[in-house]
Parts: C-alpha cells; sequence; structure tokens
C-alpha cells in the first residue's frame, strides 16, 4: 500500500483504510430489504417447482 | 472453497454485495435496484459460475457492470445521491469521533465513482489491486492510480496532512473504532 519509506503517509493510508472499513462494515449490517428477500423466496420457490417437475 | 449450494452461498454475500451498491451508487433506492438485478442475474446465470472461483467478486463485477451501463443510460450519476452513507449515523455533536466518521463519509461520498469504487474494492473489501482491475475490467496499474488518487483527494479534503488534524482524527478513530457492539 504505503510507501515504506514515508510513514507520515502510511499513517494516513491506515487512518483512510480503518475508516473504510468502518463504513463497509456499518452497510452490512443494515437489515436486507424487503424486495431482496421477497426476490429470493420467488427464486427459490421457481427453482423448487422445477424440480418437483422433474 | 465451500461445499454449500452456490446458490445458498450467494445469500452469504449478499450484506456485503448491498454494502458496495450503496457505496457505489450513494443511494439506497438505487442500490436495492442494482443489488436486485444483480441478485436475479446471478441466480439464473449460476451455471457460469465457476466453482472454486470467487463468488464475492463475480457478484461485486455484475453489480457494478450492471450499475455503470445504466448509468452511461440514465446520465444520472449526480442528481441520484442521497448520503446513503450518512443514514445509518446518528451523529451526536458532542462525541467527536461520530463527527469525525460524518465528514469521513461526506468526503468518501465527493470521490468519483471510479476512484470511490476502487478504494472501496480494495481498502474496505480486501481484494487486491489485481482482483480489482479485473472486477473493473481495466489494468492493475489504472486500479493502482484510482486509489493513490482517492486517498490523496480523501487526505486532502480532511486535512489529514496537518499534524493536528491527523491526531485529533487518530484518537477520534480509536473511540469509535474501538466501541463495543462494532465488528471489527
Amino acid at each position: 500500500m504505503a510507501s515504506k519509506q514515508d510513514p507520515r503517509k502510511a499513517r494516513i493510508d491506515d487512518y483512510i483504510d480503518q475508516n473504510l472499513k468502518k463504513v463497509f462494515s456499518e452497510l452490512e449490517t443494515d437489515e436486507m430489504p424487503d424486495q431482496i428477500t421477497d426476490l429470493l423466496s420467488v427464486l427459490r420457490a421457481q427453482d423448487k417447482a422445477l424440480q418437483d417437475k422433474k | 472453497m465451500s461445499d454449500l449450494d452456490p446458490r445458498d452461498e450467494l445469500v452469504t454475500h449478499l450484506p456485503a454485495l448491498r454494502a458496495f451498491a450503496i457505496s457505489l451508487t450513494r443511494n439506497r433506492a438505487t442500490a436495492d435496484d442494482m443489488m436486485q438485478d444483480a441478485v436475479l442475474k446471478a441466480w439464473t446465470n449460476m451455471d457460469k459460475f465457476e466453482p472454486g472461483t470467487n463468488m464475492r467478486a463475480w457478484l461485486f463485477t455484475i453489480l457494478r457492470n450492471n450499475y455503470y451501463s445504466s448509468r452511461r443510460k440514465l446520465k444520472r450519476e449526480v442528481a441520484d445521491v442521497d448520503n446513503a452513507f450518512s443514514d445509518t449515523l446518528s451523529v451526536k455533536p458532542e462525541h467527536d469521533g461520530r463527527l469525525q466518521m460524518a465528514d469521513f463519509k461526506q468526503a468518501l461520498n465527493q470521490l468519483p465513482d471510479e476512484q470511490r469504487e476502487a478504494l472501496i474494492l480494495v481498502g474496505a473489501s480486501g481484494f487486491a489491486y489485481e482482483e480489482a482491475a479485473e472486477m473493473c475490467g481495466v489494468a492493475t496499474g489504472t486500479i493502482k492510480s484510482r486509489v493513490n488518487r482517492a486517498r490523496a483527494r480523501l487526505s486532502e479534503l480532511l486535512h489529514l496532512e496537518d499534524d493536528e488534524a491527523l491526531e485529533l482524527t487518530d484518537t477520534a478513530t480509536i473511540a469509535v473504532v474501538g466501541s463495543p457492539g462494532l465488528p471489527a
């Protein structure tokens, strides 16, 4: 990542990466929206219907 | 790599896929639409996924290709921003750490899509430069350059070159990142 010759830049990059990870994991803990869980239910039901036909 | 049925494995990647979608689009409604399309496309094209390869990378690639393709069609990249990063944040003025995070999110929002995407893939999602390059369909050097420019821009926006600013943010970050109940 940051140059080994530049500890200050390494420190800034580290600060940025820490915050990025924090933002990303905050978003990951969001509840999944209904439109996605509903879609998964439909897709699973379709797969099951196809399997039952075989 | 995984004994899971690929469709079951897909479900395990959805929280990360949504985080990536929101990071990329900066708009929850657009992110959810993009995600819906990506999940549908991945599910119905599961036979094209190569077992043993990185499913998360495959899903992210489907989503970002879909996003850039529709963005080109709609030409609305700026109009759609809804400060999505801030939606989950309850800003308490007395808490420096939270204010610093709010500033960080604001700055992240201001980066061009391609730079923010590269930074999220490498800095937050842990993909190697080579993987991120493949996902974005560009050379590894291009991803490195985007990440460097993104970091430089964030550093500028947040005044991180200023000694005092970095001291302050370090303390504040430790206060927030070290809070109980937050993922490591």
